[in-house]
């Protein structure tokens, strides 16, 4: 393995636990990572030496405050491959509130009847729903892209679906089947009809490395608390010339100008997408995730998850044969660390339900993607997602639940 | 684990395996109603065949897990042929087994006290009572309870 696994799960102090008087073993990184210490102490010091609110005192803590919190924007782009994430990065709720920053602020400014939106079919309700909202309201058409049998997007269709389009919007891995796109490629295309593309990163931000630059993206949205950070802040990265043409999102103190009874002017971005007091501590715990997952680097992450992945797939496959069900691609350069899982004869719940009573944290349900469910022909499945500090030992005590469950319905 | 055996009776396992008034009645003279479980995309249809203040027929459709599907094929086992009243009355009882539970787990400090549940006049139906341990788990088997009760509301409205 490419990472020392056993060392690194020392950080994670939740991985001590015991539930029902097992080892806590944790499969739902695609629903929220674990902090390591650093994250949790890098907040906690924040909070205990430094905390005032941020772009007013003149006071020293607050001045640090201040600094701390810019400071992140530098470090987040970094990470995206961007360096002037002073300017590119905005500071949101989560990936969620990030695409609905993209939808309404981006979206009123540039979409009119008529205009066209892609999605594809694999995407998480975040990525649909604000979309459906403006499609509502603007009567834009939404068109969505298929995927084939494996799960993959199927690109021969893209270019025809691009046409006359305005935006695409896609993931850039999926929460369900655990693709990972050809992001280069789709933003090749996207350009080439003439329109824009935002990626939903949220499942591969911690996962693998990301660089907005080399893969030509306009837009990218993630979520702190699934790259081992806290939850309460995500990030919407633009292109600076794209978010200083876009119009405000929500309106109060932070991201004016200059306010008269009259009318008010919008400060310039990001600030101008960031009303009322920003996640201060939050953005602390995400550039101490961030320094943490630089360290590891996200090429060995990949590496190790993908290894995990890769085992896996081959134990189900070798231990339950046709008796379980795994969506998405085989393994490989496209299979992240996501195995959506049904077991013959057992819904989704119960097999969750016993894999808790041996101590593994699965997710059960459509996660969030009720349209790649009905594709798909499933009313739920239960996900075993992989983060950093998973091993292969975790694998057979999936495998030990999973069989304990096929044993109870059998 | 003691509780999981709890939870999953033989009696469950048995109305999982082989639910009892599977399927749907025609309508009409049927009367049709759709439950569902936003939360993990259970969902439940209930067509009941009332006649002369009777519940005549009742049958289940839909999918879900052992928990709802089971809970589902007892009740329409515990309710089929039954006076109205007496219906009303065993979802009563049904749902106080499952609310008990579900308030003292919420707010032990302020939680009423409980009308006790008669487990005998349950019969099979007690068999249930392992899910209050699971309070997420709830909802599954109170989902075909609270369909069945808004099919009988349309009814009389």
């Amino acid at each position: 393995m490419s990472l020392d696994v056993a060392l690194l799960k020392k950080d994670f102090p939740l991985l001590e636990r015991e539930v029902h008087g097992r080892r806590l073993v944790y499969l739902d990184s695609a629903a929220s990572s674990l902090p390591p210490h650093h994250v949790v102490a890098a907040m906690s010091s924040y909070y205990e030496t430094t905390h005032a609110n941020v772009h007013r005192g003149v006071y020293a803590t607050a001045e640090e405050a201040t600094r701390l919190y810019e400071r992140t924007r530098k470090v987040v782009g970094r990470f995206l491959g961007s360096s002037h994430g002073e300017r590119e990065v905005v500071f949101t709720k989560n990936t969620t509130e990030a695409i609905n920053l993209l939808a309404h602020s981006w979206g009123r400014a540039n979409l009119a009847e008529g205009d066209a939106v892609v999605l594809s079919i694999m995407e998480h309700h975040a990525n649909i729903v604000p979309f459906q909202m403006l499609a509502a309201e603007r009567g834009i058409e939404l068109r969505w892209l298929p995927i084939d049998a494996d799960g993959r997007l199927i690109l021969d269709e893209l270019d025809s679906l691009l046409a006359g389009a305005k935006l695409c919007s896609i993931t850039v891995m999926s929460n369900v089947l655990g693709t990972i796109n050809p992001i280069a490629q789709i933003a090749e295309a996207t350009h080439r009809a003439g329109a824009l593309l935002h990626v939903d990163a949220a499942q591969a931000v911690g996962h693998q490395p990301v660089d907005v630059l080399a893969w030509d993206v306009d837009f990218l949205s993630f979520s702190g608390h699934k790259i081992l950070g806290p939850t309460g802040i995500g990030v919407l990265w633009g292109r600076a010339e794209l978010l200083d043409a876009m119009a405000p999102f929500l309106g109060g103190g932070g991201m004016i100008l200059d306010v008269s009874t009259e009318r008010f002017l919008p400060a310039d971005s990001p600030q101008r997408f960031e009303a009322g007091t920003p996640p201060i501590a939050e953005a602390v715990g995400l550039s101490a995730a961030i320094e943490y997952l630089s360290a590891l680097g996200m090429a060995e992450v990949r590496q190790h998850e993908a290894e995990l992945t890769t085992a896996a797939l081959a134990r189900i496959a070798e231990q339950f044969d046709e008796r379980v069900t795994v969506y998405g691609p085989g393994p490989g350069a496209d299979r992240g660390g996501v195995l959506s899982l049904s077991l013959e004869g057992v819904h989704a719940h119960d097999v969750a339900q016993i894999l808790d009573s041996v101590g593994v944290c699965v997710r059960p349900g459509h996660h969030c993607a009720k349209p790649l469910m009905r594709f798909l022909g499933v009313p739920a499945t239960a996900r075993a997602s992989f983060g950093v500090y998973n091993d292969f030992d975790d694998v057979e005590v999936l495998l030990e639940g999973l069989e304990a469950a096929a044993r109870l319905f059998l | 684990m003691a509780e999981l055996e709890e939870l999953y009776r033989e009696i469950i396992l048995d109305h999982y395996r082989s639910p009892r008034n599977r399927g749907e009645l025609p309508t009409p003279p049927a009367h049709r109603t759709e439950g569902f479980n936003p939360l993990c995309g259970d969902e439940v249809v209930v067509t009941i065949d009332v006649d002369d203040g009777v519940l005549k027929d009742i049958k289940i459709g839909g999918q879900g897990c052992s928990i709802s599907q089971s809970s589902a094929s007892l009740m329409s086992a515990a309710v089929k042929g039954l006076p109205l009243d007496e219906v009303r009355a065993k979802i009563a009882t049904f749902k106080t087994l499952m609310s008990v539970h579900e308030a003292q787990l919420e707010d032990a400090e302020t939680a009423e006290e409980p009308e006790p549940v008669n487990l005998r006049s349950l019969g099979e139906l007690a068999a249930l009572q392992g899910v209050v341990k699971f309070p997420v788990r709830i909802k599954c088997a109170t989902l075909s309870w609270n369909t069945l009760t808004q099919g009988l509301d349309e009814l009389s409205a």
